[in-house]
């Protein structure tokens, strides 16, 4: 499997080069996680291997500087793409290349320890993204001060809110303007006001040149974040392009599916209706008997 | 991602530790501080509980057997000490990476860095431990008149580094082996109960020796002396012991040292060479399961 490996070469035109990428899982049907069931199912041969693509053949050419979307229905496989181009997961066929710095806002709060406090946390999650602590120290009052959690640098992390937890992962994942940006509608989180202030982040590293990588079920900031999108059913590319054509597409798809889910929807109810009316007929005439 | 350098280590590679070494210094930080936060004595409690578990054996077991080891308290310290060592790195090391599925979860770091920072946590602990051997001598020599300590104690370091180094190659093997098989721990817990009694920590060597000598003259098979020869040779954690002893109980005894704790060059390749063999076992099924883990945790 010499074709598995992430090469960073620094002469390649794409910031981001996914090639025929396809990622496997196994799906078998219990998970067998400790010795005992491992021989129990070696010598009764079912220890087989139920395979799972959660990509399949999934070309991707992202140049610096673009914002790409990524839509699809649930288990589409946005996030395993994510988790691929961050290096997490490891492709089973096919090659990912990325030529530059990756901030992933996937999960904000997680990788937070709760036992520790909110300033040992900065710097476990600092060294975390692989900044050096020199770095983080000459980073730490901006940090601090995009988070607003001045007054709890050295209280656990355990007793912050789940919106307290995500600016701190924001503000830690921030800190350096990445080459690359991940988002995975995690905005959701947090007060308005800090929303916004996200937002402008975001906006900002843009203007910078910063490529962005956003995953969202929401059409409307889709449309007004990105410039081209990915659209991804079961796994396998329906269409990438133009951000317009692409979610027109999608919406029209999504809009139709949708029709036609009512359209049964309401047979279904109309079925039932008529048993409804059978059966109180049925009532009525053995209460006329009576 | 500040410091791309032009010579980078593999992905995946041990080597890549030295990118994250920072990292690992938070996560030995974090280990310790976890540990001694809302403690009343803090990081005394490594010492204390050396000391406190070191006096009940001490008076247990001189009941027990009747031949006498001389400074008998320092002898069972040295050997506990050590193979707590041994034994806690690597029974922390063992959960490392299923402890830290949220950081393998979010961004790519090296994963040998989470056993790495469980055995060096581990290490800390150890030297803080040293503290407790340090006042039994001092105790000693204030009660006999005489220094117990001299300048071969310091050899004690070249000790460290073999068994840091064998706890490595263990640890990784057991992180990972705890990834696809939960119960490893059990196994492992098993293991260490039968290896405390494998290490001649509250007994010596040389009870077996004489014992095999009696049943040579009796014409029988001399079986305990086979036993000590596995002890002393595939045992690597009696060989750290042995050696560690060698720099600090043995000096104690002014000259006078039974044959069973002398010690020779080959004592120390045989403990370089199981801690390297260990360390390169570790590093290659680590290296080739790592990337499984993301599915199993």
């Amino acid at each position: 499997m010499e074709n598995t490996t992430i090469i960073s070469s620094p002469e390649s035109e794409y910031i981001v080069d996914v090639d025929h990428l396809t990622i496997r899982f196994n799906k078998a049907t219990e998970k067998i996680d400790n010795l005992k069931e491992y021989f129990i199912k070696l010598v009764k041969h079912e220890l087989m291997f139920q395979e799972f693509l959660a990509l399949k053949d999934v070309s991707l050419k992202i140049k610096k500087g673009e914002a790409w979307a990524i839509i699809g229905t649930n288990g589409s496989g946005k996030s395993t793409i994510l988790k691929a181009i961050s290096k997490i997961l490891k492709p089973y066929k096919g090659t990912v290349t990325v030529n530059g710095s990756i901030a992933s806002l996937i999960e904000l709060s997680a990788g937070i320890d709760p036992r520790l406090t909110a300033r040992e946390n900065i710097y476990l999650n600092g060294c975390i993204l692989g900044h050096t602590k020199k770095f983080i120290d000459e980073k730490f009052d901006d940090i601090v001060e995009f988070s607003e959690l001045e007054d709890f640098l050295d209280s656990p992390v355990k007793n912050f809110s789940s919106g307290m937890k995500s600016r701190l992962g924001f503000s830690v994942a921030t800190m350096v303007e990445p080459d690359i940006l991940i988002v995975d509608e995690v905005l959701s989180v947090g007060d308005v006001l800090f929303r916004k202030k996200c937002m402008n982040k975001m906006n900002e590293m843009l203007s910078h040149g910063t490529t962005l990588l956003f995953v969202s079920h929401n059409m409307n900031t889709v449309r007004a974040m990105c410039d081209k999108a990915l659209w991804l059913n079961k796994g396998e590319v329906v269409m990438q392009g133009d951000i317009k054509q692409v979610c027109d597409e999608y919406e029209a798809t999504i809009g139709e599916k949708k029709a036609r889910e009512k359209a049964e929807r309401d047979k279904k109810a109309k079925e039932l209706k008529k048993q409804a009316e059978e059966i109180a007929a049925k009532k009525r005439k053995r209460a006329q008997e009576q | 991602m500040a410091t791309l350098t032009k010579r980078e280590p593999k992905e995946g590679s041990f080597w890549e530790v030295f990118k994250f070494k920072d990292l690992l210094a938070q996560l030995v930080q974090r280990d310790l501080k976890l540990k001694y936060r809302r403690s009343f004595l803090g990081y005394l409690w490594s010492i204390l509980n050396p000391l406190l578990i070191m006096i009940i054996m001490s008076v247990v077991f001189s009941f027990l057997f009747q031949r006498g080891i001389e400074y008998f308290p320092i002898y069972l310290l040295t050997g506990r000490t050590m193979f707590e060592f041994v034994n806690h790195s690597c029974g922390k090391a063992l959960g490392s990476i299923t402890d830290n599925t949220t950081l393998l979860k979010k961004t790519y770091v090296s994963k040998f860095m989470f056993p790495m920072a469980k055995i060096t946590s581990s290490m800390v602990d150890f030297v803080f431990s040293l503290g407790a051997l340090v006042l039994v001598m001092a105790f000693f020599s204030i009660k006999d008149g005489v220094c117990l300590f001299s300048f071969m104690n310091l050899g004690f370091v070249i000790v460290v580094i073999e068994a840091y180094i064998f706890s490595m190659g263990l640890g990784f093997l057991l992180a990972q082996l705890h990834v696809f098989f939960r119960d490893i721990r059990y196994i492992y817990n098993a293991f260490t109960t039968m290896w405390l009694y494998c290490s001649a920590i509250f007994y010596d060597v040389g009870m077996f020796y004489e014992r095999g000598a009696k049943q040579l003259a009796e014409g029988s098979m001399p079986y305990a002396n086979y036993l000590a020869w596995v002890i002393e040779n595939l045992n690597p954690l009696y060989i750290y012991i042995k050696q560690f002893r060698y720099f600090l109980w043995t000096p104690t005894l002014g000259g006078d040292i039974p044959y069973w704790a002398e010690i020779n060059i080959y004592d120390f390749i045989l403990g370089i060479a199981y801690a390297l063999i260990m360390f390169f076992i570790g590093t290659y099924f680590f290296k080739r399961k790592q990337d499984k883990f993301i599915l199993y945790i």
